[in-house]
């Protein structure tokens, strides 16, 4: 193949808030490059899992190329990297779009700007893209561009008086954003010839192939052969195939040059090797520094995993293995619980992250799983000198050996419309935030930043910042450090016994309002059984809350009509099928769903 | 004739002058012609499974429904002709009709006896108009004395009133009202039933999705329960000062009364059932009949058989499952003898863990060689049942 002239080729992602057609147009984009036929398109191509199609969101990062023929006679290379969408994966979006020259912004024609297209446009902007506007869903009744065209204008402050006005859903105009990538999108640049300098921004795992290495080469040509190094984690390995993304599939060719997207195999065996935002060099003949902004990904959230049939452990530990193939940042460590048995200690970039890994494990592995309660790290100092890191609340020590505690405090800002500000404040205040500043960004939209604990936010922040603004916030928040608190172990009592998977940790201003909603949760949750259930929460063996789950007095089939026995098995057996879904404490038998319940504390 | 296998006949009829409420059973409301047409299919599977089951004899029959009584005397009286020449029917069987006040003329009373009936089931369910009316019954409770006084003047001398507890609005002394009531009249046999809330009925919209309280109640709660229960425990103690005895969960009967058709669902005698929907249990299976009405009359029931689905063989596990759980509904309890001889295994060797818990949450109680429901264990039965479920 022809050496591939920089100038004709784009590298670009697609910026919008959900649901402004992001997907859409990015399929439209790859069946108009004829890269697919229309029969073979499949709806959101770029969303290879079943939970991303489902979900509607991104998970993984993922790039696809295709040629265009300009009206100007010219075909052009198009590498469209797409991002994920959530906070929990800021750090892999951050990756992706130092991957691009430029992006492309869907706002949607009825809707206007909302809060994640201006979190979006920030983060493009700050990795320096150049951003070019894209009005859609123009074939809406309510659809209103002309308006959208201001706002854009007034709000983002980028020119939006020649944005395509597209219908991504019927292909309306779509040409012209083909047209507009190419003027507005610059070419890459980089010198073929100098040291080998490339940014990971994805890896998977291939049973085939070992560990697949997505890139941007930014300086510098790789090609079978090449022994390659990555920068941070020193791995080094001699590149075996060299290639880029057809949709849905990995197409060899002879080199990866400076300005191109593509992917690099070399017989590596685990993802961890291949960090996302390291820099890929040449072993023997490496560049001057890596790219800027890696940074190792740690665990921010950690839960326990119990294989509801404790038969299952082995199969747990083995899908855990293989989906850490392609997730560096999933953590686990086997732990025991009285109450639960064996099963892991996992540790996650965020909530999301966790139910991600959760749901995949439960329909790609058919697992049926018992999640404990999410807790952040903990730094308890003991009085003699010692700091352990606790992600387990079951291993705090002894009240009297600890000296005081620690908790991982987020820096966090949020983008609001003005009406919001007080709600948003006030939610704030509740979850112990500290006021930084208020500042407006323009008369209708202020930006709030707080200091907030991270234990606050895991749970159900995001839903009650979301429900409270109506959808129009935005958050944002990076790790500060640890800080001094007052924490307290809150158990549970169940029929007396302490059931050790349902303490958490909590801040001891909140422990008696946790602790009374966690007993009215778990009266929901445990069915009634033969005898009365006294349900407590205690805190250093105090009582501090307490609910009943009242005795069952009647459970009779009076009747058996017509000598239908079938019918009455059937009955019995759904009794018992229900009894297999719960966990046996003491003699309570408890539903498996009811470890959970802390997280759902917040549902009015 | 004495080595003949014991057979005990069911024949639905599945017409209603109207649905009640709480009803979620295999009947409905037809034009009256549509009764015809049916008898006749009926008549012809009669014909056809009485070549099967030649070699038994017949010890009980059961004509239920629905409401037999509502079929016009003559249709019943060919029915009962047929019933009567094709299968081996003993003497002392017993056969049973289901009847609502109401529907029972002078005329059909004296059908049923000249067609070999001897035990007459009334479905009153209570003895309060307000309560009738509730339920969605046709009638008033006028209308059932006049019925159980007309029974008797025609010759019955075994007679089952069908009584519900644990209505909706129900006061424990409205509850002992009807007991009362229905006791003075001294029938031979009371099944009194604690009302079940089956999914898709009236009722259970009615009385589940609701928040509680007042009105209307709701019948999942816990208060509910405990005046369920208390109006369980009542009718077992007036019933028994009467003279009738509980012999299984809902069923009352001075002594020698005892429904023989029931006991065989509950002990393993082989039944064969007849008509729409009908159970059966012959040479270890399980069936039932089609449940579309369409479809059972248009089948060709001179093929014996052909209207049988869901046919089900049971295992060996299945078999000792049944024993107990059906056998447990009796007051007597299981015999672990009978088991061992059933089965070949001793039941503690199969059971024992779960008896051993049983026993000591005080839900079971042995009295060697039997088994029983203590009265605790009655209330709960659904969760003590279903722990001898094998699977």
């Amino acid at each position: 193949m022809a050496a591939i002239d920089q100038s004709k080729i784009r590298n670009f992602c697609i910026i919008a808030h959900i649901d402004h057609g992001k997907s859409t147009l990015a399929d439209r984009i790859i069946e108009m490059t004829g890269l697919l036929t229309n029969r073979e398109m499949q709806s959101q191509v770029l969303d290879n899992m079943d939970l991303e199609r489902e979900r509607g969101i991104t998970i993984k990062s993922q790039a696809v190329r295709t040629v265009y023929k300009a009206k100007d006679g010219e075909e052009y290379i198009f590498n469209l990297i797409d991002t994920p969408g959530h906070v929990d994966f800021n750090y892999e979006v951050s990756r992706s779009l130092a991957a691009c020259d430029g992006a492309i912004l869907v706002v949607d024609a009825a809707q206007g700007i909302e809060a994640q297209t201006l979190a979006n446009v920030y983060l493009a902007l700050d990795h320096d893209l150049d951003v070019f506007p894209v009005i859609n869903k123009i074939d809406l009744p309510s659809a209103r561009p002309e308006w959208v065209m201001n706002e854009i204008e007034d709000v983002i402050g980028i020119e939006a008086r020649d944005a395509p006005r597209i219908s991504a859903k019927t292909g309306l105009n779509a040409e012209d954003v083909l047209e507009a990538i190419i003027r507005k999108i610059p070419a890459p640049k980089g010198d073929p010839a100098a040291p080998l300098q490339a940014l990971i921004f994805d890896s998977l795992y291939d049973s085939y192939k070992g560990v697949i290495v997505f890139c941007r080469i930014k300086e510098g040509t790789v090609r079978k052969g090449t022994r390659i190094r990555m920068m941070a984690t020193g791995a080094q390995e001699e590149v075996v195939e060299v290639g880029y993304f057809g949709a849905g599939q990995f197409i060899p060719c002879e080199e990866l040059s400076a300005g191109m997207v593509g992917y690099v195999t070399a017989s590596i065996k685990n993802v961890k090797d291949t960090r996302v935002g390291d820099t890929i060099t040449q072993a023997d003949r490496p560049c001057e520094k890596p790219l800027p902004g890696y940074k190792k990904v740690t665990s921010m959230v950690y839960c326990g995993l119990y294989p509801a049939d404790g038969a299952k452990y082995n199969d747990l530990r083995e899908a855990l293995e293989k989906l850490q193939l392609n997730d560096a940042s999933l953590f686990f460590e086997p732990e025991t619980s009285v109450a639960l048995g064996f099963g892991f200690r996992c540790g996650f970039l965020g909530l999301l992250h966790l139910e991600i890994i959760q749901e995949r494990l439960e329909r790609e592995y058919n697992l049926d799983l018992v999640t404990t309660a999410p807790s952040v790290i903990y730094r308890v100092h003991k009085r003699n000198g010692d700091m352990i890191e606790l992600t387990n609340p079951s291993n705090l020590p002894e009240p009297t050996e600890i000296d005081y505690m620690e908790e991982p405090i987020v820096s966090a800002e949020i983008m609001v419309t003005t009406e919001f500000v007080g709600a948003i404040m006030t939610l704030c205040q509740e979850r112990r935030g500290i006021y930084q500043s208020k500042e407006y960004m323009e008369e209708t939209r202020a930006l709030l930043k707080y200091e907030l604990p991270l234990n606050e936010i895991i749970y159900d922040f995001f839903d009650a910042l979301k429900s409270r603004s109506r959808g129009y916030a935005s958050f944002d928040y990076g790790m500060k450090g640890y800080e001094r608190s007052e924490l307290v172990k809150l158990d549970i009592l169940i029929n007396k016994e302490e059931v050790d998977a349902l303490s958490f940790i909590v801040h001891a201003g909140s422990a008696y309002e946790r602790g009374r909603k966690m007993c009215e949760k778990l009266k929901e949750e445990i069915p009634r059984h033969l005898f009365e259930i006294p349900i407590q929460a205690a805190v250093g063996g105090k009582i501090i809350a307490r609910e009943t789950v009242k005795a069952v007095r009647k459970d009779v089939l009076a009747k058996c009509y017509g000598g239908d026995i079938t019918r009455k098995k059937k009955l019995l057996e759904k009794q018992k099928e229900g009894k297999k879904r719960m966990r046996q404490i003491g003699n309570v038998e408890i539903p498996q769903k009811a470890f959970m319940s802390v997280l759902k504390l917040d549902d009015e | 004739m004495m080595n003949k296998p014991e057979l005990e006949l069911y024949l639905h009829i599945p017409f209603c002058a109207r649905k009640c409420a709480y009803c979620d059973f295999l009947s409905f409301a037809v034009p009256e012609r549509a009764y015809d047409v049916y008898v006749e299919k009926l008549i012809e599977e009669l014909h056809s499974q009485s070549r099967v089951f030649g070699e038994y004899q017949v010890t009980s029959v059961f004509i239920g429904g629905g409401t037999p009584s509502l079929l016009p005397a003559e249709l019943m009286a060919g029915l009962l002709g047929v019933l009567q020449g094709c299968f081996t029917i003993l003497p002392e069987a017993e056969i049973t009709i289901e009847a609502n006040p109401g529907t029972l003329t002078m005329e059909k009373l004296e059908t049923y006896l000249e067609g070999g009936v001897n035990r007459l089931s009334i479905g009153l369910q209570s003895g309060d108009d307000t309560e009738l009316k509730m339920l969605g019954r046709i009638h008033s409770y006028d209308e059932f004395l006049k019925s159980y006084q007309r029974a008797r003047q025609a010759g019955f001398t075994n007679i089952n009133v069908d009584l519900m507890s644990g209505l909706p609005g129900q006061t424990l002394l409205s509850w002992k009202n009807t007991l009362r009531k229905i006791m003075m009249l001294k029938p031979e046999h009371i099944s009194a039933y604690s009302l079940i809330l089956e999914e898709g009925t009236p009722f259970f919209e009615r009385y589940t999705s609701c928040p509680g309280g007042e009105s209307p109640p709701h019948l999942r709660s816990a208060e509910y329960e405990e005046t369920d229960r208390e109006m369980y425990h009542l009718t077992k103690e007036l019933l028994a000062d009467q003279g009738y005895g509980r012999y299984e969960i809902s069923n009352y009967a001075k002594p020698g009364y005892e429904c023989r058709h029931n006991l065989g669902y509950w002990t393993g005698v082989e039944y064969l059932g007849l008509g729409l929907g009908a159970s059966s249990y012959t040479h270890g299976y399980r069936y039932h009949n089609t449940v579309d009405l369409n479809e059972y009359l248009s089948l060709d029931l001179g093929q014996p058989g052909i209207a049988s689905r869901d046919i089900q063989e049971l295992s060996m596990e299945e078999h000792m499952e049944e024993f107990m759980f059906l056998g447990l509904r009796l007051m007597q309890g299981v015999s672990g003898s009978e088991f061992l001889s059933r089965f070949g295994q001793n039941m503690w060797n199969v059971y024992g863990t779960v008896l051993e818990k049983l026993t000591e949450q005080g839900l079971l109680a042995v009295e060697a060689p039997f088994i029983r429901l203590t009265d605790l264990g009655i209330d709960v039965s659904n969760m003590v049942l279903s722990e001898f479920l094998l699977g």
